[in-house]
């Protein structure tokens, strides 16, 4: 018991307040969390006002059918005297008109969504590429066109914690589970292209803020590419999204943004540690090609 | 056994009273995944995979035996007919469907995944980093070779054409016989019915030399990548209903030279043509798409 | 009119109905399958149940320490497979032989004795795909979608689920073609296609869907266990296979599955806001080309849970669109519905309770269903708890809340008596309360990144998974009042007189005496009953 049985009771009534709309508060507090981040890619803040365009669609639906049929809740009920209008059973002119509408308002969804899609999936002039290959249970990191390539495995901290019997509160561990041994580290402002694949079962590199899934298919490359805002360096975190076996929620993303200048000394220096065969990370993935049998 | 809410007059519509069989069914079904289970998971010998389908053929008979009973004592009406024969008619569609899953298997392989693995569409990367050197080709076992280096694929015009004939032969042969049936000439109609099932053994014969060839000779295996997966898959299944349909021909046919039938009721009878046909235009497909093309 | 016929079936029930097991084991009668099916879906709902109290119990807070990982994903694979396969689709088949020989005018199902095999296969399968639980290594723990090559990893249990899956499957195709045939050969004479009520039309196109379905589901696990045992090379890539394809094969079946789950809710709620609004429903004709509809796109959208795979732009834009034309028949019907309230005069007895919280809550789970269509969204909203909410609602507040409509809808004409009203009413509100607690914050939760799946969190995700554990805790301890409620009636209800129970039902089961007598149609009913029963 990490937190007190009555904890959840006032929480509880924090929970009235944050729903009443008061989610500027602490990140770190769950009530505010309650929508997709808007994200520091182009494209997130693309998928954001996307996603918000479907919700307030589905709203105001909502609000005009749930109206009509609260209003016969209402209205039409026998206690309140009402008699049931038996002919009329069918009109064809209104069924035209609601199934007409529903379809301007799904093209008008479909066509944004659309050109976005579109747009999401060009991968072409990256600036750098960095092939992202996923195992059970971490990933691996290989910046093609250098000798830089590491692993990436859940945070020692969060390791420890996360046992059955460790006795550790998760509250006393920073980014619990968000945080990793070696964070993929990238430049701010440059178009970055992944390269993603497995080399046992299905993983999925998930990065909200950067507005990027791609599962990772063993035998198979998948690209993704996205440009991390110039003004925005940080550290962003994920997890991977696809079931994939016992310790699938202990293989989190952690992206380090940093800017081109610090991402050009950092790389040289993890060259030099390479070149003089200094184990970059503590653990080396496999990284020859996918086993030959998926039951190997 | 066969008593009814109504005395079997056919005037109603048959509803039988409780019976044993379907509990027995499902039992032995029961068995024959627990069977395998048991073999596949290395708890018992084969011999385990036995009991399920002794168990099933001793359904079978016990069941059809009453059905087959409660037909010649006429308590079927013709609505009762057609519900068997709509039956026999939606079973024989999930089996169709059945086929679907593995056609569409061969067809994602050789229209996506191959070429794909080949560096395709939006898959060069895959082929230049992961497999380089792979050049997407059909009949292939893939850029890991699975299976071997080295194997044969099976040509459309040996024994996959001697088939094909023999299977189109046998369905004109059965056709000929239910033509004989509803004419009532009833030597004609033994005379072909037989034929139809010994042809349809013979396809049966065939492909097990067939396969044998393709193990000894081709070196091609069900563990020959995606070629020999989806080859055996199909072929294997495919005759594994040859198998049944060939079975269930002997048993009309048995039942013929008792006498069952009349030229107007013989539902059994054209339920196995219809499943006969099936398996036949099944193997038109196996033809075109796994030996020709 | 229902005289004689009364008369002929008490004769018939005093000589023929059998006695003690036998009459369950070797039942052929359609009402006592029904029955046995209900019963069975009931328990595999608790079991199912059980497991989600254990995964809610788990996640109501981070540092989760119940279960270990490994267990936990077989947990929510054996909750998946069972609330599908074991509590939701044999609920349908249930009612399906309950009613669809009672609303069409027949004597029985067309198949009595294939009928019996149907439901009998389903206690095997269950048990062999809950033994898994208990043989050495680990139960399968792939997710009830059993994408290889993860669930290949799974040991001596993995052969059990692959025929567990494939009995459930023969018993579904079973099903399905006695329902077919049923309708399409059994229909009393005068019952036209267009005079079946909704819930025949929904299960006519339900058992199509499901025999052109089931099969693809048996080829798929058919190719996993070759690939397992026998070295096939289907989702190998190294062998020229790939891991997607069984991803494509899958959701083939997989979406139009997720449509056997509700089109025969939709029936339901089609004959129950009709009576209960007093009034007929609003474009019979419509709903059946919707429902047709439906059923036609299901086939096409599939690739709809596969937009991170990494499929080709022009794929993405065909399934996302089709997937979005789906909402327009599926509104068609919403729309219907709220017109058939529209002026009527309701009441809210608990089926009508149930279905109007169909309405609201099945509108909820689709229009979320719509934002995961658009794909860039997807993208974000794929693997994480905003599906787990999208399709607890149409499940859950969906084909569950249907079922327990149609229960308290037809229970009395089972029975022959009334259940406690005032407890079923508590039934549904602590229902309709929790279920939005339990599921309504699951948005959120996906929302803000917490992906599906996992049995252990970051700790900023803690307070919303409280809220939906304590709902769920509570739902769930409510849904014991449905057993409740309907053994009560069964023992002790009070007996209802009246053929038909609730005055503005329609149709022709009403015109059969409460209980429904053992024997259903032994005498057709007659022309002008069934266009009565036919007034839409
Ligand atoms: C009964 C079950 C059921 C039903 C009916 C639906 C209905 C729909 N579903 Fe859902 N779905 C599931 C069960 C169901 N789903 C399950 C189980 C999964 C997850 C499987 C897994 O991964 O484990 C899933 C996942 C799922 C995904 C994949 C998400 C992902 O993994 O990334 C998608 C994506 O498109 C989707 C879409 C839809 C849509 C568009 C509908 C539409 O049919 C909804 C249509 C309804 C409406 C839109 C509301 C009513 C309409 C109106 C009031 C009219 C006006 C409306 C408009 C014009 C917008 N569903
Ligand atoms: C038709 C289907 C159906 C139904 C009815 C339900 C019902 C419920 N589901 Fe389920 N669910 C699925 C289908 C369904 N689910 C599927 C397909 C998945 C995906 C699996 C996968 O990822 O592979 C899933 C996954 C899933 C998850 C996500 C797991 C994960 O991704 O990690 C969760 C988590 O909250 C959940 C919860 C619940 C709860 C609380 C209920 C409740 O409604 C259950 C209520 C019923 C009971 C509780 C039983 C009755 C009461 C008792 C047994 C008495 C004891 C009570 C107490 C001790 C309180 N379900
Ligand atoms: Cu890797 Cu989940
Ligand atoms: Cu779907």
């Amino acid at each position: 018991m990490y937190r007190a049985g009555l904890g959840i009771f006032s929480r509880t009534l924090v929970l009235l307040a944050a729903a009443a709309g008061a989610p500027a508060a602490d990140a770190q507090s769950g009530w505010s969390l309650i929508n997709m981040p808007r994200g520091v890619t182009n494209v997130s803040r693309k998928i954001y006002g996307l996603h918000m365009m479907g919700l307030w669609v589905c709203v105001g639906i909502a609000v005009v059918v749930f109206g009509v049929m609260i209003w016969s809740l209402i209205f039409h009920r026998r206690s309140r005297g009402a008699v049931a209008d038996v002919t009329m059973v069918h009109n064809t002119k209104v069924e035209i008109i609601w199934t007409a509408i529903p379809v301007l308002i799904l093209v008008s969804m479909a066509v944004p969504a659309a050109n976005l899609l579109v747009r999401i999936n060009n991968n072409s002039h990256a600036q750098l590429s960095i092939r992202v290959t996923g195992f059970q249970w971490g990933w691996q990191y290989q910046y093609v066109g250098t000798p830089v390539s590491f692993v990436s495995k859940l945070g020692y901290r969060s390791d420890e914690a996360r046992e059955l019997d460790s006795g550790i509160s998760p509250y006393a561990v920073p980014h619990y589970l968000l945080t990793v041994d070696h964070p993929l580290v990238v430049p701010t402002g440059e178009k970055i292209r992944l390269l993603v694949t497995s080399v046992d079962v299905i993983h999925s590199w998930w990065l909200p803020d950067f507005g990027v899934k791609k599962d990772a298919i063993p035998g198979f490359i998948n690209e993704v590419s996205f440009t991390v805002d110039p003004d925005k360096p940080g550290t962003y975190r994920g997890q991977c999204t696809e079931l994939c076996g016992r310790d699938h929620a202990y293989m989190p993303v952690v992206v380090r943004a940093v800017s081109p200048a610090e991402f050009a000394a950092w790389l040289k220096k993890q060259e030099a540690l390479q070149k003089q065969g200094v184990d970059i990370s503590a653990q080396q993935a496999s990284t020859q090609t996918p086993l030959a049998s998926p039951t190997g | 056994m066969a008593s009814n809410v109504h005395a079997p007059d056919g005037q109603h519509y048959y509803v039988p009273n409780g019976s044993p069989w379907p509990i027995i069914a499902a039992v032995a079904l029961f068995a024959l995944m627990v069977g395998a289970v048991l073999y596949l998971d290395d708890v018992t010998g084969p011999w385990s995979l036995l009991i399920g389908p002794v168990l099933l053929l001793i359904m079978f008979g016990g069941w059809f035996h009453t059905v087959i009973g409660e037909n010649q004592q006429g308590v079927y009406n013709t609505q009762v007919d057609r519900s068997f024969r709509m039956g026999m008619m939606w079973f024989i569609f999930s089996e169709v469907m059945f086929f679907a899953a593995f056609f569409g298997a061969l067809f994602y392989a050789r229209v996506f995944a191959v070429p794909w693995l080949g560096g395709a569409g939006i898959r060069a990367l895959t082929n230049l980093i992961l497999w380089p050197h792979y050049e997407a080709a059909w009949p292939t076992n893939g850029p890991g070779h699975i299976g071997g280096e080295r194997f044969q694929s099976m040509s459309a015009y040996g024994i996959a054409a001697i088939n094909t004939l023999v299977l189109l032969t046998s369905g004109l042969t059965v056709t000929i016989a239910h033509h004989a049936l509803r004419a009532g000439k009833r030597t004609r109609l033994k005379i072909f019915l037989a034929l139809t099932f010994l042809l349809g053994f013979t396809f049966v014969a065939l492909q097990a030399h067939e396969y044998y060839d393709a193990y000894t000779r081709l070196n091609l295996r069900l563990t020959t990548g995606i070629y020999g997966s989806t080859f055996f898959m199909l072929t294997g299944f495919h005759g594994l209903h040859v198998t049944i349909g060939a079975i269930m021909l002997v048993v009309v046919w048995l039942r013929v030279l008792r006498g069952h039938f009349t030229p107007r009721q013989h539902f059994a009878f054209e339920a196995v043509t219809w499943y006969w046909h099936f398996v036949d235009v099944v193997w038109l497909f196996l033809f075109v798409f796994v030996y020709w093309l | 009119m229902a005289e004689p016929h009364a008369e002929t079936t008490a004769h018939a029930e005093h000589e023929h109905m059998p006695h003690g097991w036998r009459r369950w084991v070797f039942a052929t009668n359609h009402k006592d399958i029904g029955t046995m099916y209900l019963v069975a879906s009931c328990v595999m709902f608790f079991i199912g149940g059980a497991a989600a109290m254990v995964i809610r119990a788990q996640l109501f807070q981070p540092g989760g320490k119940l279960v270990d990982p490994g267990v936990f994903n077989s947990l929510i694979t054996l909750h998946g497979l069972i609330m599908i396969f074991g509590a939701i689709m044999p609920a349908w088949v249930g009612l399906a032989n309950w009613m669809i020989p009672l609303q069409i005018g027949a004597p029985d199902m067309a198949l009595p004795r294939l009928n019996n095999l149907s439901f009998w296969i389903l206690p095997f399968a269950f048990s062999l795909l809950i033994a898994t639980l208990f043989v050495p290594g680990s139960a399968p723990a792939g997710g009830w979608t059993m994408y290889p090559p993860l669930v290949l990893q799974f040991g001596d249990s993995f052969p059990m689920l692959i025929f567990a899956i494939h009995l459930m499957g023969i018993s579904s195709i079973l099903g399905a073609i006695n329902v077919i045939v049923t309708i399409m050969n059994l229909r009393a004479p005068g019952m036209t296609l267009l005079r079946m009520p909704l819930f025949v039309w929904t299960w006519l196109i339900t058992a199509f869907l499901l025999i052109a379905v089931m099969p693809v589901l048996a080829g798929a696990v058919t190719m996993l266990l070759t690939d397992h045992f026998f070295g096939t090379s289907f989702f190998n890539a190294a062998g020229g296979g790939d891991p997607v394809m069984f991803q494509h094969i899958f959701w083939f079946f997989g979406h139009p599955e997720v449509y056997i789950m509700i089109l025969p809710a939709f029936g339901v709620i089609s004959e129950i806001i009709p009576t209960f609004s007093r009034k007929p429903l609003f474009g019979y004709e419509a709903m059946v080309y919707a429902t047709a509809s439906i059923a036609f796109l299901s086939f096409i959208v599939w690739a709809h849970h596969m937009f991170t795979v990494g499929l080709p732009v022009s794929a993405q834009l065909f399934f996302m669109f089709s997937t979005m034309l789906i909402a327009v028949p599926t509104g068609v019907k919403v729309f219907n519905w709220a017109a058939t309230m529209w002026k009527g005069s309701l009441t809210f007895e608990p089926p009508m309770l149930f279905a109007v919280a169909f309405l609201f809550l099945f509108s909820i789970g689709g229009f979320s269903g719509l934002m995961l269509a658009l794909v860039p969204a997807d993208y974000q909203y794929h693997g994480t708890y905003f599906v787990v909410a999208h399709f607890h609602y149409v499940l859950v507040s969906g084909a569950a809340f249907a079922i327990m409509g149609a229960v308290y809808y037809w229970l009395p004409k089972w029975s022959g008596r009334m259940y406690d009203m005032t407890l079923a009413k508590w039934h549904f509100w602590l229902s309709a309360i929790f279920v939005n607690v339990l599921f309504f914050p699951q948005h959120f939760l996906g929302l803000a990144g917490m992906p599906r799946r996992i049995p252990d969190y970051a700790v900023q995700f803690t307070d919303w998974n409280m809220v939906s554990s304590i709902g769920g805790f509570a739902f769930g301890l409510s849904q014991l009042l449905l057993p409740y409620v309907v053994w009560k009636c069964v023992r002790s209800g009070k007996r209802v007189e009246a053929n038909k129970t609730w005055d503005g039902a329609h149709g022709l089961e009403w015109e059969l005496p409460s209980p429904a007598p053992f024997h259903s149609w032994t005498v057709p009913p007659s022309e002008a009953l069934i266009a009565r029963g036919a007034e839409h």
